[in-house]
């Protein structure tokens, strides 16, 4: 029997390219369970964009839809444009961390601020992987990478935080341990106007998981002790913060996107 | 031949000797972004800065263009400064090459040549170079690992004389000479090349007690003489890249000059190349000689500024000269390097037969056979240009 979820990839190209236990497999399958229980029988209605990077692969070539393969760090602009010109399509960004909050990171800024009527997956396993696992402004104090050998001197950024003081409509973080949690912010997200971000953090076999000694699964399991629902989060001291992963909706509100506002202005 | 330094043989790939020699250079800033292929310079740069090693400050900044713009600050308050970069990395810093050069720091950045996107290629083609030509950036192209090793120390120190103050590329061929492990010689620490390259001089450093402005506006009644004098600067960078060429002979035992020349004295038939590809040439050369064919090989070290001169005077008397371009110039009347040995032959008054090889885009291989049909386009007058080893 065929897996339902195939109808969703283009078969020529399953297996993925994906290493063995990458997280990006628990996010497709997430994001394609969400289209199915939202009844998407095909991907017609959307356009995945996507810039550089292992999870800017998951769209191009591996979704049957179409999709734009764009410049590090510039699927949000692109986005944008397709968009502006096919305001009735779903136009869906995925990219890993440095892709989008890194060298992408003015775009994602201003995007939220114009509440642009976009959705952006971005799965952060807080190094470049695909470079070979460098530092990124997502990787946790003291965290050892391949061009901070000793541990990151640097304090990362918390993507969700900024995103929703912004102005995004919607800002969700789950780790790929929330298997379910992270499938209903899909859903929801699918289902709202503005801008919608999602973060999934998730292991990096290759250039984080061994790196600090961890399967694959004991990285996943450790993302889980180490969360922190956003409601508890307050209670936290600022370095305690530091050492957490912090999960949960950061906004769900319902600000007219960017398109409505153009209508609002064009109507006085 | 006694040099003064000492110096270890042992096997490196293009990267890693870029890397060694950084740290042999004694750098103090390095700002560089990951990119392949040259990510492994850094990743080497930054394990010599946190064991201790290397006494520099290493910032992991969020894009090339910070990477370019914070190695301009560097080398503008004074600092031996390196970035490293490759392809799209390049096309992003665009902007700053100018800024950098036209500022007169002395930035050393090693380039992983790779092609331009679309479609994502991550391997060879020299689009990146050539897109930084006309940027005031003094460019050497590395043949080799030793040739990567040894350009990057004499392009620190060419770039900080005060006769250059200029920036320069070092380039090495993505993956063929950035990922390829070769044995070469280095000096065995970074005292041994300390006399050659010793602490930076920084000429009109930042310096608070005497305040100066870097860059300000300068409108029409002034930009061009600006210019002027920035082009005569830079155009007589190459008398001291020629001395500097011979002091680092006398330390290392290995020389360097803007071309290198084989059988091209007598040849009817010479081919023009930069980069890797140089040594394939010379060996097919040297067995096409044997059957008779008199042909020769021109590669370039020195690319920019481009030393057109020594070029019409090594070629004015070849029939048929194959400029070979790894990269496409679209709409041009060629290739990038075809259209420098057009002018250069031009001006100094030659008008031999040109043809244009376009080559080994994307990291495709070049290989005998692609070298013999170049060579058998040379004996059909009609062709002017020929992409070798494309399908279709």
């Amino acid at each position: 029997m065929k897996h339902p979820y195939l109808r969703y990839l283009r078969p020529e190209n399953v297996p993925t390219v994906f290493c063995p236990g990458c997280g990006i497999g628990i996010v497709m399958k997430a994001l394609f369970q969400a289209f199915d229980e939202l009844g998407y029988e095909t991907l017609e209605e959307f356009v995945f964009v996507s810039g550089i990077g292992c999870s800017a692969w998951i769209p191009s070539p591996h979704i049957l839809a179409d999709s734009v393969h764009t410049l590090h760090g510039r699927a949000i602009p692109v986005a944008t444009g397709i968009k502006l010109v096919k305001p009735d399509l779903n136009v869906l960004v995925i990219g890993g961390d440095g892709d989008i909050a890194g060298i992408g990171g003015n775009h994602l800024l201003h995007a939220a601020r114009r509440n642009m009527d976009l959705m952006v997956i971005m799965i952060n396993n807080q190094v470049y992987g695909m470079t070979g696992g460098q530092l990124a402004p997502t990787t946790p104090y003291g965290m050892k990478t391949t061009t901070t050998p000793y541990g990151n001197p640097e304090e990362p950024m918390d993507t969700c935080d900024i995103v929703a003081s912004a102005g995004a409509n919607y800002v969700a973080r789950w780790t790929v341990g929330h298997y379910l949690q992270l499938k209903d912010a899909f859903k929801k997200a699918m289902e709202k106007q503005g801008f919608r971000f999602v973060e999934a953090v998730s292991q990096c076999p290759s250039r984080v998981s061994s790196r600090i000694g961890l399967s694959p699964a004991d990285h996943i399991k450790y993302y889980l002790r180490n969360s922190v629902d956003i409601r508890k989060a307050e209670e936290l001291l600022p370095e305690e913060r530091m050492e957490k992963i912090i999960v949960g909706e950061y906004v769900d509100r319902n600000k007219p996107g960017y398109l409505e506002k153009i209508k609002m202005v064009m109507r006085r | 031949m006694n040099t003064i330094g000492k110096q270890v043989r042992l096997g490196l790939n293009g990267d890693e000797a870029v890397a060694y020699a950084a740290y042999h250079a004694d750098v103090d800033v390095i700002s560089a972004y990951p990119i392949t292929p040259q990510t492994i310079i850094v990743e080497r740069l930054s394990e010599f800065v946190y064991n201790g090693e290397l006494d520099a400050e290493f910032i992991a900044v969020e894009s090339e263009h910070s990477a370019l713009s914070a190695a301009v600050g560097a080398s503008l308050a004074g600092a031996r400064t390196f970035t490293a970069t490759a392809s799209q990395g390049l096309a992003l810093m665009y902007e700053i090459l100018y800024i950098a050069s036209s500022l007169r720091t002395s930035i050393v950045m090693a380039l992983g040549n790779r092609a331009f996107s679309a479609p994502i290629n991550i391997h060879c083609s020299h689009d990146d170079a050539y897109a930084a030509r006309d940027a005031g950036w003094i460019q050497f192209f590395a043949e080799n690992v030793q040739e990567a090793y040894d350009l990057t120390l004499i392009a620190f120190k060419v770039s900080e004389d005060k006769k250059v103050l200029f920036p320069s590329i070092v380039n090495l061929d993505g993956f063929i000479l950035t990922h390829s492990v070769e044995p070469l010689t280095i000096f065995e620490d970074k005292k041994e090349i300390k006399e050659f390259l010793p602490d930076r001089e920084a000429v009109n450093k930042i310096d608070p007690s005497n305040p100066i402005t870097y860059g300000p506006l300068a409108l029409p009644d002034y930009y061009m003489e600006i210019k002027k004098q920035q082009a005569e600067a830079f155009n007589s960078t190459p008398a001291r890249i020629k001395e500097v060429f011979s002091e680092y002979e006398e330390f290392s035992g290995r020389s360097y000059s803007p071309l290198k020349k084989l059988y091209v004295d007598d040849a009817d038939i010479v081919f023009v190349v930069l980069g890797s590809t140089a040594g394939t040439m010379r060996t097919m050369v040297k067995k096409w000689r044997k059957n008779g064919e008199k042909v020769g090989v021109l590669s370039l070290t020195l690319y920019r500024p481009f030393p057109s001169r020594e070029v019409a005077e090594a070629l004015k008397d070849v029939d048929t000269i194959v400029v070979m371009d790894r990269s496409y110039s679209f709409g041009s009347p060629g290739g990038q390097l075809y259209m420098d040995v057009a002018a250069a032959l031009n001006k100094y008054g030659r008008y031999n037969r040109l043809i244009n090889a376009i080559y080994g885009l994307g990291g495709r291989d070049f290989t005998p056979e692609m070298a013999e049909d170049m060579l058998h386009a040379t004996k059909d007058p009609s062709i002017r240009e020929i992409w070798v080893g494309v399908r279709g």
